[in-house]
């Protein structure tokens, strides 16, 4: 057998404090054996008490001895963060196998990563690659003075190709200098905040970049607005209200009904359901663009509706 | 050019039926999006197989050889375009830990350090320390290297905005030249096959390939027809092997059951875990129709299956001009 179980039993090899609010944690297995590698900027799904959360790998991913995230606290978060902050040496973790939706193009020209603060993990995971395999690569890293996790890595790695731009003034106006001087065939990586990453597409994209050339990673503080409540119906007939708060997939469950399910954030793909009617409001990082136009798919976990009802298959 | 493009065996019938994928689950073929997790055993009525994504058997030497003299005759077997070098290590690491997992008794891979290896492949009297990444410490280039012992063909797929067959070692090629597809995308090079591309198929499949997980292999089985016991029926040595389709209708009934082959390959699907490309292995079985007639339940769905074939999937397979005569051959076998 060559199929690896999804589930994995890990323990907490360390805890380190990488920056004010910033935990680091190592996990391997047990009995010390390797951990199956895998694709820069993969995450990897922990069971954090009754949730499920995707944390950034922030290793290289070949032949790893142990599998080390760092996790932002978020005090007002849905409580994953905080479960992982409270991780003590020793404790054991259920974790599934790292899934990998952010890798680097191998045909890149260049790779310009660019970080804003949490979101520096897939980052750094990414620039550890670039090394490895010998691939240009420049790093823009804007975070808060004085809460920068991994500097010291990245510093490491790949010295003067990385930038540290603790003032948010500086970080834009050197992303705008950046953003227009690279080679042509450069593949442009983001993780960070929400209104970062969104400000990085859209500059990128009103200075000619190609959307194929943008890669993004929503990571981190990302926390999804509560939504609009909405009814949805579903194929046995039965309408389920769905509250502004809780997700489509929570409403389901409530009602006794199982969807198969792992991250809860839109990434791993397993919640999807089949629309019949009414219009999804897309809200995942799993279905192309071409499949959300569609409209006939959406991710339970996250995506609600755009109007009052939807109806769902679960067949 | 023919004795080493075609393999003399002498390998008894109980051995190729024993391993042997019979490809057809039901009473008619057409294509579908057939992908099933891989190393789940399959049991037959002889035998069994898909217990392993590399697997190896008696004709393991033989088809090395053949495919040794297939890239020394024609470079173009195999590429490795310049961005999928970290892929083709993954692809060496991965048949290496695969093969030793699966073949523990002669296959052996120790971690010496870091990035360091030592890899033992007793079957072929192998001992080779390596380093992950350098190219310098391989006799060859990775992906070559491996090829040399393993009986699949290999292609790696990039992963861009699509996928794209941009490396590869394929000396056993059915009626198509990887030398002419390396470097398209997935769709183009799965252009020419009918049906797949208006049913949506090709599309499911090439989502399905993208969204491929590391550790989570994947498998389908393909099939065709081949006269005489070649595994080289590439594009570029029709030549050779063309005109059989014509020959085979004027020998006799025993000469045709001794010459023509159903052909089955079994596809492993893998996403390799350090580059994040997709390995595609193509392993192909070749039985004799006389053997398949051996045994009943398999004589019996093959002739349904072929009699009623649809000629245009008929005509692709590149078996129309002897598609009706095999059926009836089969259906007479069983009187």
């Amino acid at each position: 057998m060559t199929t690896t179980p999804s589930a994995l039993e890990l323990r907490v090899a360390a805890v380190a404090d990488a920056a004010p609010g910033i935990r680091s944690v190592t996990l391997e297995r047990p009995d010390g054996r390797r951990l199956p590698a895998y694709p820069p900027g993969s995450h990897l799904v922990l069971r954090c008490g009754e949730r499920t959360n995707a944390y950034s790998l922030t290793g290289d991913g070949v032949d790893p001895d142990a599998y080390r995230i760092s996790v932002l606290r978020i005090e007002d978060g849905q409580g994953g963060s905080r479960w992982v902050h409270d991780l003590r040496v020793g404790d054991p973790v259920e974790a599934r196998l790292p899934r990998t939706a952010f890798a680097p193009v191998s045909r890149a020209a260049k790779h310009l990563l660019i970080a804003g603060g949490i979101g520096v993990t897939p980052i750094l995971s990414h620039l550890r690659a670039a090394v490895r395999w010998g691939r240009p690569v420049q790093v823009l890293y804007g975070f808060r003075d004085g809460y920068a996790a991994h500097v010291d890595d990245l510093r490491e790695l790949a010295g003067a190709d990385v930038e540290l731009l603790p003032e948010l003034d500086d970080f834009t106006a050197r992303l705008e200098e950046v953003l227009v001087v690279q080679p042509v065939g450069t593949h442009l990586y983001v993780c960070g905040p929400p209104a970062m990453i969104e400000h990085t597409l859209s500059r990128a994209s009103e200075l000619g970049w190609p959307e194929s050339r943008l890669h993004f990673e929503k990571f981190g503080a990302d926390v999804l607005d509560p939504g609009d409540p909405f009814t949805v119906v579903l194929d046995d007939g039965e309408q389920v209200e769905v509250p502004s708060g809780t997700s489509l997939l929570e409403a389901l469950e409530k009602t006794g009904r199982s969807v198969p399910h792992l991250c809860r954030q839109g990434v791993c793909g397993e919640c999807q359901l089949s629309v019949t009617g009414g219009r999804p409001l897309h809200r995942d990082h799993y279905l192309t663009d071409a499949e959300k136009a569609a409209g006939d798919a959406l991710m339970a976990c996250v995506s609600r509706a755009d109007g009052p009802t939807l109806e769902v298959s679960l067949s | 050019m023919m004795s080493t493009a075609t393999i003399a065996t002498a390998t008894p019938t109980s051995e190729l039926l024993a391993g042997f994928p019979f490809p057809f689950p039901e009473d008619r073929y057409r294509y579908s999006t057939n992908v099933q997790p891989a190393g789940d055993p399959v049991t037959t009525p002889v035998g069994q197989w898909g217990r392993a994504v590399v697997d190896i058997d008696v004709e393991y030497a033989a088809e090395l050889a053949d495919r040794a003299e297939i890239l020394r005759r024609d470079p173009s077997r195999h590429a490795v375009l310049p961005h999928m070098r970290a892929a083709a290590w993954d692809a060496a690491m991965t048949l290496m830990r695969e093969l030793a997992a699966a073949y523990p008794a002669s296959m052996r891979l120790e971690r010496l350090g870091d990035d360091r290896w030592c890899w033992n492949n007793d079957l072929l009297g192998i001992t080779q320390e390596l380093t992950y990444g350098d190219d310098s410490t391989l006799p060859e280039e990775p992906l070559r290297w491996i090829a040399g012992q393993v009986q699949e063909d290999i292609v790696l797929l990039d992963q861009r905005e699509q996928l794209y067959g941009d490396a590869g070692v394929v000396t056993f090629a059915a009626d198509w030249s990887f030398g002419f597809d390396v470097g398209m995308s997935f769709l183009e090079i799965h252009g020419p096959v009918p049906r797949i591309h208006p049913e949506g198929i090709i599309k499911r499949a090439h989502d399905f390939l993208m969204r491929l997980q590391p550790h989570q292999p994947y498998r389908r089985t393909n099939w065709s027809m081949t006269i005489g016991r070649r595994l080289d029926v590439s594009t570029e040595t029709y030549p050779e092997w063309g005109s059989d389709r014509e020959r085979i209708l004027l020998v006799d009934d025993e000469t045709f059951g001794r010459e023509v082959h159903l052909r089955v390959e079994v596809q492993h699907l893998i996403r390799l875990p350090d580059s994040g490309a997709v390995m595609f292995l193509i392993r192909t079985y070749l039985l004799p129709l006389e053997a398949l007639a051996t045994v009943e339940p398999w004589r019996e769905r093959a002739a349904t299956v072929i009699g009623e074939l649809p000629a245009d999937l008929a005509d692709y397979k590149g078996i129309i001009k002897y598609q009706a005569r095999t059926a009836a051959w089969l259906e007479a076998a069983g009187r």
